[in-house]
């Protein structure tokens, strides 16, 4: 609150720099500049072409920051009742001083590592860097040129203020749309053969000219108006009511299905590898979805039922199954296989359930956790190896075969449509419940575990009904993962898996199923799963650090994710949307009686 | 709410008989365990044993000794880590998840610190003392900055949210620790130097007389001194002082507190700085204990730890030491005592099942941990 | 007939008595209003009624049935629902959702009714969303119309009041425990609540036990009156014997000087 008074008192006074914030900030930036120098992103990434010989995504990764930041300092906190101040010309001074002072933080280190020799602990204390940091041109041009970048590009950040909405708009999805263009080359190229050669560069990255052309084409997009029209379309059908936005609905699920069914037939083989990972990570995130996003449980082990699924289906179907299951143990066909593991799922969704369905939300994330764990000890242990073969997994697990057709990992096309197939049917599955008896005792339980239970709810039954559940979906990704892999070990199923899937969760929207769509192309798709490569494969090193930053933002900033769900989002920001529906006049106010009492105490949540 | 013990004659529902039958079975499952294992020391050719067992070699007194040393000093150092859950918890109410990775990134501080110190001689012969001094200085100091850095940035905004969310958010921080370190440092295993020779060698203690006479590895004495020392100044620390007091209270109620007029925010990064110290401390000694840390040696520690303080009772410091110390020495023993006997192949390979099996049945059978919960009225519901 | 039959009831937090040897009874159709000072022990009683607290010693028989041990979601089930003294709704549920799920103990399709959207599945839902509009109508126009399918969090505190009783509604209870119905309405609305209380009983069929700080309304609706201090029932009886026992005046005001010395 004074920060943000501070502030405006300041350019209220004439353009006079908040010294002392532009330290601040650039300090913080300058820091985040040297970290990701040093965790080796720039190097790393720098093969990897945005824009042909302009701009790399090693670059990228420093050059967002200044931008962010300017865009930051100079953003006014404006409360409600204020008169906002003009922003202005100050605003810029001050994006660009802190881009200097950022700047700053990459001259010194750029002078550092030339002088010095870290590289003992620090791995990436190294010449590359000093070459990456002067552009291959010499320490001295290095040294002079990173303030001055940060700070141009600061002042363009803050610059962003100045702008309308319609034309920040515009700029926005400009760069949007060349990133976009250059992240998706792989899928793009793909899918329309011929814009490989007109767009694109040997290296992947757009022509220049080509990202000129695509930029322009986003700038006239938005100043079209043809969002404002997608967006009367789409409120149109939101304001659709009973018979029309069924008809609506089913028209729109076909179109999308259809789009599904056609994109891998024209695809590469690595775009449709690709989308089966992300399918099947929907798969496990849609279960998670229900356990997290719906009940309110946050269940860390989740990996455990991806793994009994996982497990069951290779020990049914694998030639190579440990020595010590008895003779009559049966080999059976997938499908066959696919029951038991739903079966088996079941029964470990219930008895992991049981036992930590009474405890307090925190201590339950962790038991779930150390049973997840245990799970993957024992597939491990020499103590089963007999069974599972301990480290060595099981290897030869046969591809799901369906008479007619085939899905083998050989054939990631086939893998897409059977986890679509499933996908669709846990969309369904998701979708009914949330508008069931039982997912409104879900959500009363996420609300007020107790008074759902003074209210009748049996919250032990309930909830342990969606532990289950969502062991069951994840048991059909496991199955299907393990006739995809035709081999299953136990290191396929850390806890790693669980948080990831827990990012992706969070990041599309809690209790959301476009959200959790969104989060799981957005994530899978791009960064890529625990070890499945996404679009930027170069990533891959750096995918983890990133899953963890977007964890600790998307919480501070976004706890309600990329695709909000209404409810959710309420609840993560109770007191704003109360203030905000208050200020609307949609707060009931009791006007029918005489005697209203006091708006405080009316919308004040006890 | 952990309301696992009902009161009679109440209706008892599947849930109930199930997870009466699963208190049976892990406790049968220990007795069965333990009768075993007595009875092998007995007589190594006995039936059970025959059956389950059939290589059985009864352990002898100096092998037991030897795993009830290294139980305790593995014990002393989830102890230390325990702390830091407990005290938070105690605080604010929330598991942090990314204690652990404070616990690591000492470890990293001490292994960067050792090997400098000694590519310059001076970590062998006299030398050594002062070094590790240093070295253990410099890695609480460390471990303390990336305990309160993680509360300005990840906490403070959060204070008064849903509990799960910070706990959601200190899974990130955890996460984003970790992989910072792997590639700041590179992911291979980081050695240690070797330690002196006066420190290696063993010792041997008869206080008791000959019976109880037992050898220790000066590195593991070290550990469990250092332990003691660190415990005892932070009993002082917080019962003693005008701070601790002040921790104390904000712990009970936070708004009471500050009407006090105590600096609930200052005693709070007070919270998180003296426990990252302890968890620094910690991991100094595990790397001398182990003389070696990956990126990810904060993790299951971490987590151990945890299950520590809930063995001990959450916001109890005695109980977090006391369950430190009985986990890591459950830990130690289990896998022999219990598991071999049973038949199970391979046992130490399920030493971190244990501790998570021993924190399931502590939850189960008394949810309030054995030393009892000292938790603010708000954090009990 | 006697509904609810309290015996000796006893309850203890870490050697505090919040009620000590407590008898109590309710007989169908009646309106018990239960009042006494702040710390009287009122709500902990409700608590123990409902499930929330378990008694050390002593009986609650509900037709003749222990309740004592039940979880609260089975007291509900048998036919005790309750309000809160400090208004606890879901409040990011829509209105209509709040009092549709307070069915769930009286219906029972689960998955697999809701996955294969059976014909019991829709009938049942129709039932329930039938019944919810039929509790909230009880309330006027407050509730239902554009307002069912807003969030909670929006009412007017004394709309939030009336809900929680809807709420209560829902379950279908034969005894309705009301925690303070009137706290914090100006004496328009609670005059209101008041009549509406008598309806709960003459048209819906309901037994009620109120606790109430307010007297008017004690008085007006309350056949029989109890008041309860330090955990124990100091007096009970109609309104006017309970108003004017001397021990009823002094737990509220105090021991007069001249009798102190």
């Amino acid at each position: 609150m004074t920060t943000a008074l501070g502030n405006n008192a300041a350019s209220a006074s004439g353009s006079a720099l908040d010294t002392r914030k532009v330290l601040n900030v650039g300090a913080v930036l300058a820091i985040s500049l040297v970290f990701i120098a040093l965790a080796g992103l720039p190097v790393g990434l720098d093969p990897r072409q945005v824009v042909n010989g302009i701009l790399s995504l090693g670059y990228l990764s420093l050059l967002w920051l200044p931008i962010m930041f300017g865009w930051t300092v100079s953003k006014q906190v404006v409360l409600e009742g204020m008169t906002a101040t003009k922003q202005g010309v100050g605003d810029v001074i001050t994006g660009a001083a802190t881009g200097v002072v950022g700047g700053l933080g990459l001259s010194v280190l750029l002078l550092l590592v030339n002088q010095f020799d870290l590289r003992d602990p620090l791995v990436n204390w190294s010449p590359q860097l000093v070459d990456f940091l002067t552009f291959s041109q010499g320490i001295g041009l290095g040294v002079i040129a990173w303030p001055v970048i940060c700070g141009v590009l600061g002042a363009f950040g803050a610059s962003l203020h100045l702008l309308d909405a319609t034309a920040r708009r515009a700029v926005l999805a400009a760069i949007g749309a060349v990133l976009f263009f250059a992240i998706f080359e792989t899928f793009i190229t793909d899918l329309f053969d011929f814009l490989d050669d007109l767009l694109y560069g040997p290296r992947g990255g757009l022509e220049w000219y080509a990202a000129l052309v695509i930029a322009g084409l986003a700038v006239a997009y938005t100043l079209s108006g043809a969002r404002e029209k997608i967006a009367e379309v789409k409120g149109d059908y939101h304001a659709l009511t009973g018979e029309a936005k069924t008809r609506q609905t089913a028209i729109l699920i076909g179109l999308s299905a259809v789009a599904l069914i056609i994109i891998p037939m024209v695809t590469g083989k690595i775009t449709q590898e690709l989308m089966a990972n992300v399918g099947i990570f929907l798969l496990l995130a849609l279960g998670l979805n229900i356990v997290v996003g719906l009940a309110g449980i946050l269940d860390l082990g989740y990996v455990a039922f991806f793994a009994v699924g996982g497990y069951t289906t290779a020990v049914l179907t694998a030639s190579n199954r440990g020595p010590d299951w008895p003779e009559w143990f049966p080999t059976t066909p997938w499908f066959v296989a696919l029951i038991a593991s739903v079966i088996m799922a079941g029964i470990a969704g219930l008895i992991i359930g049981a036992p930590v369905i009474r405890m307090r939300g925190d201590y339950l994330a962790i038991v779930t956790l150390g049973f997840g764990e245990i799970i993957r000890l024992l597939f491990l242990s020499d103590w089963l190896k007999g069974y599972f073969n301990g480290a060595q997994g099981i290897t030869q697990v046969p591809p799901a075969d369906f008479g007619l057709f085939e899905v083998a990992g050989t054939n990631p096309r086939s893998v897409f449509y059977l986890v679509m197939f499933f996908a669709a049917i846990s969309i369904y599955a998701s979708w009914r419940l949330e508008r069931s008896r039982l997912g409104r005792a879900w959500m009363a339980i996420r609300e007020d575990e107790s008074v759902a239970e003074a209210m009748g709810i049996n919250t032990v039954n309930a909830k342990l009904m969606a532990f289950v559940v969502g062991a069951v979906l994840a048991s059909f990704s496991g199955a299907i993962f393990s006739a995809k892999v035709g081999s299953i070990f136990p290191t396929s199923f850390l806890i790693l898996v669980s948080i990831i899937i827990l990012v992706v969760v969070i990041v599309g929207g809690m209790g959301n199923i476009m959200g959790v769509i969104v989060g799981s192309v957005v994530l899978i798709g791009v960064l890529g799963g625990p070890k499945q490569p996404g679009l930027l494969q170069e990533f891959s090193q750096y995918k983890l650090l990133i899953y963890g930053a977007l964890l600790i933002w998307m919480m501070l900033k976004r706890p309600e994710g990329l695709v909000p769900n209404a409810r959710r989002s309420r609840e993560l920001h109770q007191d704003e949307f109360l203030q905000d529906a208050w200020l609307k006049g949609e707060v009931d106010t009791d006007e029918d009686d005489d005697n209203p009492a006091p708006g405080g105490s009316q919308v004040a949540p006890a | 709410m952990t309301t696992a013990v009902k009161a009679k004659g109440s209706k008892k529902t599947g849930v109930d008989k199930f997870l009466t039958l699963l208190r049976f079975l892990l406790i049968g499952a220990i007795a069965i365990g333990l009768i075993a294992f007595v009875w092998q020391q007995i007589d190594p050719n006995n039936p059970f044993a025959r059956w389950r067992n059939p290589d059985a070699q009864p352990l002898t007194a100096e092998q037991i000794k030897g795993l009830v040393v290294t139980g305790l000093s593995q014990g002393a150092m989830y102890g230390l880590i325990a702390l830091g859950y407990s005290m938070v918890y105690g605080v604010l109410g929330f598991i942090n998840f990314a204690h652990g990775e404070v616990f690591m990134l000492g470890a990293f501080t001490g292994f960067v610190t050792s090997n400098k110190l000694a590519d310059a001689g001076l970590w062998e012969g006299g030398a050594f003392i002062p070094s590790v001094i240093m070295t253990a200085v410099l890695a609480a100091l460390i471990a303390t900055g990336a305990a309160v850095l993680m509360e300005r940035v990840a906490y403070r905004p959060l204070r008064g949210s849903p509990r799960l969310i910070p706990l959601i958010t200190s899974i990130g921080v955890s996460f984003f620790i970790q992989n910072a370190v792997i590639l700041l440092f590179g992911p291979g295993a980081k050695g240690y130097p070797p330690n002196p020779e006066w420190l290696q060698k063993k010792r041997r203690f008869d206080l008791l007389g000959d019976a109880f006479a037992f050898e220790v590895e000066g590195t593991k004495l070290l550990v469990l001194v250092v332990a003691s020392f660190s415990m005892a100044g932070l009993w002082y620390f917080v019962e003693r002082t005008k701070t601790g007091k002040a921790m104390r209270a904000v712990a009970e109620d936070k708004e009471i507190a500050s009407l006090m007029g105590i600096n609930v925010n200052k005693t709070i990064v007070t919270t998180f700085a003296v426990g990252g110290a302890m968890a620094g401390i910690a991991g100094i000694l595990w790397g001398l204990l182990f003389r070696s840390v990956i990126a990810t040696t904060g993790f299951l520690p971490g987590i151990k730890a945890f299950t520590a303080a809930v063995v001990g009772g959450v916001g109890n410091l005695g109980g977090a030491m006391a369950g430190g110390v009985s986990l890591g020495t459950a830990e130690a023993l289990a896998p022999l005592m219990l598991l071999e006997p049973l038949g199970v192949a391979g046992p130490t390979q399920l030493r971190d099942a244990v501790a998570f099996l021993l924190l399931i049945l502590v939850l189960l059978v008394k949810p309030t941990g054995l030393f009892g919960e000292r938790l603010s009225s708000e954090d009990r519901a | 007939m006697r509904l609810l039959d309290i015996k000796d009831l006893s309850v203890t937090f870490g050697g505090l008595h919040a009620l000590r040897d407590l008898n109590f009874h309710v007989d169908e159709g009646e309106i018990v209003g239960v009042i006494g000072p702040n710390g009287a022990g009122k709500t902990t009683f409700f608590n123990m009624i409902s499930g929330m607290v378990t008694p050390s010693s002593g009986e609650i028989l509900f037709k003749g049935e222990s309740m004592i041990g039940l979880d609260p979601n089975q007291v509900t089930q048998a036919g005790i629902s309750r309000t809160f003294q400090n208004v606890r709704l879901f409040a990011n549920m829509t209105i209509l959702e709040n009092v549709m799920v307070a069915q769930h103990c009286r219906t029972k399709q689960g998955v697999f009714g809701s996955l294969f959207n059976t014909k019991a599945f829709q009938e049942e839902e129709k039932m329930i969303r039938e019944h919810g509009e039929k509790v909230l109508g009880f309330f006027g126009s407050r509730l239902i119309g554009y307002r069912m399918d807003q969030p909670a969090s929006v009412l007017s505190y004394a709309n939030r009041r009336r809900l929680e009783i809807a709420r209560a509604m829902a379950t279908t209870p034969q005894l309705l425990l009301l925690d303070e119905p009137v706290a914090g309405m100006n004496p328009k609305e609670s005059g209101e609540l008041t009549e509406l209380i008598g309806k709960l009983r003459s048209e819906w069929g309901f037994t009620i036990v109120m606790i109430e700080h307010d007297m008017n309304v004690v008085r007006d609706v309350s056949d029989r009156v109890v008041c309860l201090d330090h955990g124990e029932t100091l007096a009970q009886g109609s309104f006017d014997e309970v108003s004017n026992n001397p021990e009823v005046i002094e737990a509220y005001l105090g021991r007069p000087l001249e009798k102190r010395a």
